[in-house]
Order: structure tokens, then sequence, then C-alpha cells
């Protein structure tokens, strides 16, 4: 199949239950970059950048670009030479492209042509010339951690002043540094610098089992850990030719959709407090517990953490847990209903939510964003439902999943959004939990030395995309797990900038991005 | 505002001497909170450092100060300057890139200083350890008071690190 008509690269569909992958190969860059070029004139994303070293086994080095198309995602690999890797700049074409280029430069030492040189993800930590990703990299070599100072681009004229913030914030949240460039309170540019949650995940992986890698990718953003842990298991299972059994697959949706409310409940709760209406933190917070406490009882984890395994899921749910899940859907249906009332006859927190940091759907496209933001500006994106060309993976396929969209594009309708997304999940956990197939919840599984597989998983804030690739001798060679944030953490630096300072925290809050997720 | 008012009204009092809490846990609660107020004499402020973690432990931290758990109502609150805090809770592993802003958070704060590191990360490295990222666990980089283990720790777990912590002052 040929995914771009003018482009002569055969993709062929990857094995599996999970989402429709089709991998293909460039033979040049100029080849990636043409299609890439062609994919984007015909509306595609860019959903993934990573390098990987093939020394090892007598190759070179490889680059794996991932692209949301219509008919799922195009996974394509470019082999690059042993001494002098280096591929082309594909930012003006894709503008996320840019930091997962400069991401994989600093950890593989894969040189990019031309663009951006800025490192990304090294701060200063161990030297320029040494790439922890390489396999024969060894220890770091005797060197000081010296924090180097970052190029942030200058906003020149009178009255042009910055205001850094970070790493350690205000609030309860991860660290980041974010740069505001200011003419009074009106914000003129907003620059990030992430990696400041660098803790070496990607090299953990390397030589791991599957259960301590499975173990690694519940931890990339822990928020999102039954994300990670399924993207990660359609990746292995692809890649070994196992199909994980009915019962697995709807449990493992059972707990994403559980995941997703207890987010988005925290979220609606937060927002609330970020426009000084504490009631909502305190009721939603409040809901939240009551949903969390209920998985503990359930799957013995209050977020589900190494619930979703390789081959299946980890434990079992009697009738019981199906009646407590469905009751609970229907009293949590019940409060958010009248929140929700409570929330929209507010006229201050109307006043704070609406027009407050709005991007509009083209910009949306042209940062290549995914999940709950984007579905937010108007675009109908989802990997849970049925669209033109694409058929969501099991047990979506059969649920019929109806995905929320608001065109709005502003912290209203991100707000909108969650509240009509927790309503569709409440619906999908009913109809799973009435619906559950009887049988074995795992499948045996035996890693394929030489495996590859690709994962996506429509996560609450957008797709979580896992790359797996196995060694000779049946051990993880490779894992690249990606976040929805490394594209909306751009369009965050969009949002803010028709509005004043004081609005940042509740923007920021409307997208609640992963810093650990984005910084590996 | 009347809608609102007879949400408040009908949700009640949330707070929990908590189920989950065998009776003679929930009276050394009740005691150490009791010292707070002996050892301070005033509230016990907390400044939480992030230092590397996978952000589960901050959802258990935000936990705290839901209805349930009413961190608050216990006399403890999250301060946003390291300055104004008598405590830094901190998660981890604390990476490479973040060890400089953690040490300079611990030396803006003022004494008694206490720190309390959460989370297996935070206690021992946990998933992550020790890399060329990572420094490991937080008594690596700042000195320790006390560690609430845990993926990611309960919030009772971290109730009870924050006030033993309080209760060694004395």
């Amino acid at each position: 199949m040929y995914l771009c008509d003018d482009i002569s690269i055969e993709f062929t569909r990857q094995p599996g239950m999970g989402a429709p992958v089709w991998r293909g190969r460039a033979d040049s860059g100029a080849h990636l970059r043409s299609f890439a070029d062609s994919a984007r004139r015909t509306g595609a994303r860019i959903s993934a950048i990573w390098g990987s070293d093939l020394r090892k086994g007598g190759g070179g080095f490889r680059l794996h670009c991932v692209f949301g198309v219509e008919a799922g995602h195009a996974w394509l690999s470019l082999d690059l030479s042993a001494d002098a890797p280096s591929f082309p700049d594909l930012a003006d074409i894709f503008v996320a492209a840019n930091r997962m280029q400069r991401a994989t430069r600093d950890m593989v030492g894969i040189a990019i042509e031309g663009g951006d040189q800025r490192p990304w993800l090294r701060h200063g930590g161990w030297p320029a010339d040494w790439y922890p990703l390489r396999h024969d990299a060894g220890a770091v070599p005797e060197f000081a951690n010296e924090p180097t100072d970052y190029d942030f681009v200058k906003v020149g004229g009178e009255g042009a002043h910055e205001i850094p913030v970070g790493p350690i914030h205000a609030g309860i949240i991860e660290p980041g540094h974010f740069r505001f460039s200011v003419v009074g309170e009106r914000v003129l540019r907003l620059e990030q610098r992430l990696g400041y949650q660098h803790k070496g995940v990607e090299r953990l992986f390397i030589g791991a089992d599957l259960a301590r890698g499975a173990k690694l990718v519940g931890r990339v953003s822990g928020d999102s850990t039954c994300a990670y842990a399924w993207a990660y298991a359609d990746a292995v299972e692809s890649a070994c030719g196992v199909e994980p059994p009915p019962r697995a697959l709807a449990l493992r949706a059972l707990m994403l959709e559980r995941e997703r409310v207890a987010n988005h409940l925290g979220d609606l709760g937060a927002l609330g407090n970020d426009a000084a209406f504490a009631f909502g933190l305190t009721q939603f917070f409040a809901l939240k517990e009551q949903w969390v406490r209920v998985n503990q009882a359930l799957f013995g984890h209050r977020f589900l953490m190494d619930c979703i395994v390789p081959g299946g899921v980890a434990g079992d749910i009697d009738a019981d847990g199906l009646t407590a899940i469905v009751e609970q859907c229907t009293t949590i249906g019940v409060e958010l209903a009248k929140l929700r009332n409570l929330y929209d006859e507010h006229s201050g927190l109307q006043d704070r939510f609406a027009t407050t940091g709005i991007i509009n759907s083209d910009l949306a496209r042209e940062l290549s964003l995914s999940g709950m933001a984007a579905r937010a500006t108007g675009i109908l994106l989802d990997g849970r439902a049925h669209r033109q060309g694409y058929t969501p993976p099991p047990p979506y396929a059969a649920l019929g999943v109806r995905p929320a969209t608001d065109e709005r594009g502003d912290v209203a309708a991100r707000v909108a959004v969650r509240f009509d997304e927790i309503n569709e999940s409440l619906r999908l956990l009913r109809q799973i939990a009435v619906s559950l197939p009887v049988g074995a919840i795992r499948a045996e599984l035996a890693p394929v030395a030489g495996g590859s597989g690709l994962g996506v998983v429509e996560g609450w804030r957008g797709e979580v995309v896992v790359g797996v690739e196995f060694d000779v001798e049946g051990r993880l060679a490779r894992v690249h797990p990606h976040d929805p944030s490394w594209q909306a953490w751009l369009a965050l630096e969009h949002a803010v900038l028709r509005d004043i300072v004081p609005d940042f925290p509740l923007i920021n809050k409307s997208f609640n991005l992963s810093y650990s997720g984005v910084d590996l | 505002m009347i809608p609102l008012l007879r949400h408040i009204f009908r949700t009640g009092i949330l707070t929990e001497p908590s189920q989950d809490v065998e009776a003679g846990a929930q009276r050394e609660l009740d005691r150490l909170q009791g010292e707070i107020l002996h050892v301070l004499g005033r509230a016990l402020t907390i400044r939480e450092v992030d230092a590397g973690s996978c952000n589960g432990c901050e959802l258990e931290v935000h936990a705290l100060n839901n209805p349930y758990y009413n961190l608050e109502g216990r006399g403890i609150k999250f301060v946003a300057s390291p300055r104004h805090a008598d405590m830094l809770l901190v998660s981890g592993p604390v990476t490479k890139n973040m060890q400089n802003a953690l040490l300079r958070a611990y030396e803006c704060t003022p004494d008694p200083k206490l720190v309390v590191a959460i989370g297996d990360c935070g206690c021992t490295g946990g998933v992550f350890g020790e890399s060329y990222a990572s420094c490991g666990k937080v008594s690596n980089v700042i000195p320790v008071d006390v560690t609430v283990p845990g993926c990611p720790p309960t919030p009772l777990d971290l109730l009870r690190g924050i006030l033993t912590a309080v209760a060694r002052q004395k």
C-alpha cells in the first residue's frame, strides 16, 4: 500500500490487535523529506521521532519517524551510516519535529542537517560528545554537573522584559522552565525549556526483560500509566505475534477509561481552583478520591499501575466488581451533571474560561496536536473512534465511541470536552461491564529475537506511542515511549499569546501536560 | 448562589478519621497533629519539590488536599516558596538536571529544614536508580529526616511521614 500517491514507499500493515500501523522504509534523507512533505500536504501529523543504534549487529544507526495519517500511523525508518550518521531537518515541514530531533541527537548522537542545533535534554549533566543510547556508551566520563545556559529567543523593543519561571514552580507540579517575554501584563512570547525530569528512562530499557520493561513504561508518566502499559503491550505483542484474549482487551479498555475519568475529574477541579473557585477543587477531588478508591478495591492500585502487562492484564474482575463499576458510573454521572450546571451558571468562572488561551484548528494541525486539546479546537480525531478510512482497534471498534469536540479552542472548550469525555467514558464503562467476554485474561508470550513493533493508544491527553525493538537474544534493545505532550507543549506556547501573565496558570492547567513523559 | 450553597450543604463533611486507618493509628495521627502545634506553635508549612518523579507521587500529594484527608484542616499547608516552608516534601529520583535546583531550594529553607523523601524513587532511587541522568535517592543530594516508601505512597502514608518528621523535632 502507498500512503502518499506521489512517493514510492510501500507500506505493509504490522500484525497484531492494536491500532493500525503501517511500516515502510525510506532510501535516503531526501526520500524521507519528500514523504514528510507530501504527507503534510495531505493533512498528516508527526507523531514521534527517535533513533536507535544497530552497530552491535553490524549495521549503522536508524532513524524512526511515525506519522499520523488517515489510515492510522505510518512508521517510516531510515538507515544511517555507522560513522557519520545524520538526517535532514524536518522542522520546516512539521514544527513539532524540532524538539524531537534535538532529543534524538542528544540521546543517540545522530546529527541534524541544519535547523535548530540547541541541546534539548542535555543540560550540562554529561559531555556533549557522549551519547547515552549508544550501545558502547559505557560509564559517563569524569565530568562536573554544571548547568549550561540556554539560548532563549530574545524579544527586544521598548518596555519588553523577561519573566523567568521555574524549574521549581509555585504549585505541586513537575519542574520545567518557562521564559515569558512581556510588555506590562501582555505576553509577547513564551518559550519553554524542559528536560529537568530527564532521568534516563530510555537507557534503562536497553537489555531489560519484558517484565522490567512493563514496570518502567508504566512510570514514564504516572498519570497515564494505563495508556503507556497498553501501548507497550501492543508493540510487544505485535513483535511476538501474540494476540491477547478478548477479555483482556476489554479489561484494558475498562482501565484506560477509568484512568481518563480520574484525570479529567482532577483537572476539572483544578481548573475551578485556578479561577479562584475552591468549591470546584473540593467537589471534584472528592469524586476523584471515590473513583480511585474503587480502583484500589478492584485492581489493587489507586492509579492502576502494573495492571496491564504484555499478553493481557495482571488481574481479573468478578461479577460483584462489575456491579460496583456500573453503580459508581451512575452516582458519578449524577454528581457530574449537577457540578456541570454549577460551573456553567457561575458567571465569574465562565468569565475566566471563555476566550482565554485560544488555539484554532489550523494551528492545532500545524503543530500536529492530538487528543483532548485538538478535539477542543473542533478536530474530530480520536484513536478510539471510527473515521473515514480508519477502524479503531478492539474492543473500541465494537463500542462505537463518540468523540467529544468543541470548536471554540479556549479554556472553556477544554473544560467542556473534559465533561463530555467523562460522560462518554462512563457510558463505555457500563457497556464494557455488562458485555465483558468470558475466558482467559492473559496469553503466553515469548520474546522474538530481532522483532519490533509499535503501539498507539488514545490516552486521556492524546495519543501515546511506544516503539519496541528486541535484540538477537530476545531482550529489549530499544524502547521509545512518546507522550502527546511533545506536541501540546507547543500549543501552550501559542495559546498564551493573546492573554496576560495571570491567565497563564489557568491556560497551563487547561492542557495539564506531562513533563516526565517528554523528558524521559 | 443558592444552588451552590445547597450543593455544599448536601455534600456535607466528607473528612473522615479514615475508615482505612485502624483505631490505634488514628489516635497516633491525632496525637502527632497536636504535636505540630506544640513544636512549631503554628501551622506547618510544606514546599513540595518534584526532583524527577513520574508525577505519580504528585497525584497522591494532591489527594492529601481533598476533603477526605483534609490536610489544611490538620493545620498543614503547602506554600509556594521554600523561604516560607518548614519542610520540604521531595519526590525523586533526583535528576542530574534538577540537582542544583533542589540544592538551592534546600539552602533557601529556614530551620528546622525538615526533609521528607517520598516514593520508592525518593527513598531508594526506585525503578530508575542511579545513572548518567539520575542521582538516585533524595538523601544522595540533601539530608533527609523521614522516608515514605510506596509507588506511589498513599495519602495516609504521606500524612504519617509528615507528622513523624515533626514529632522527631521535639
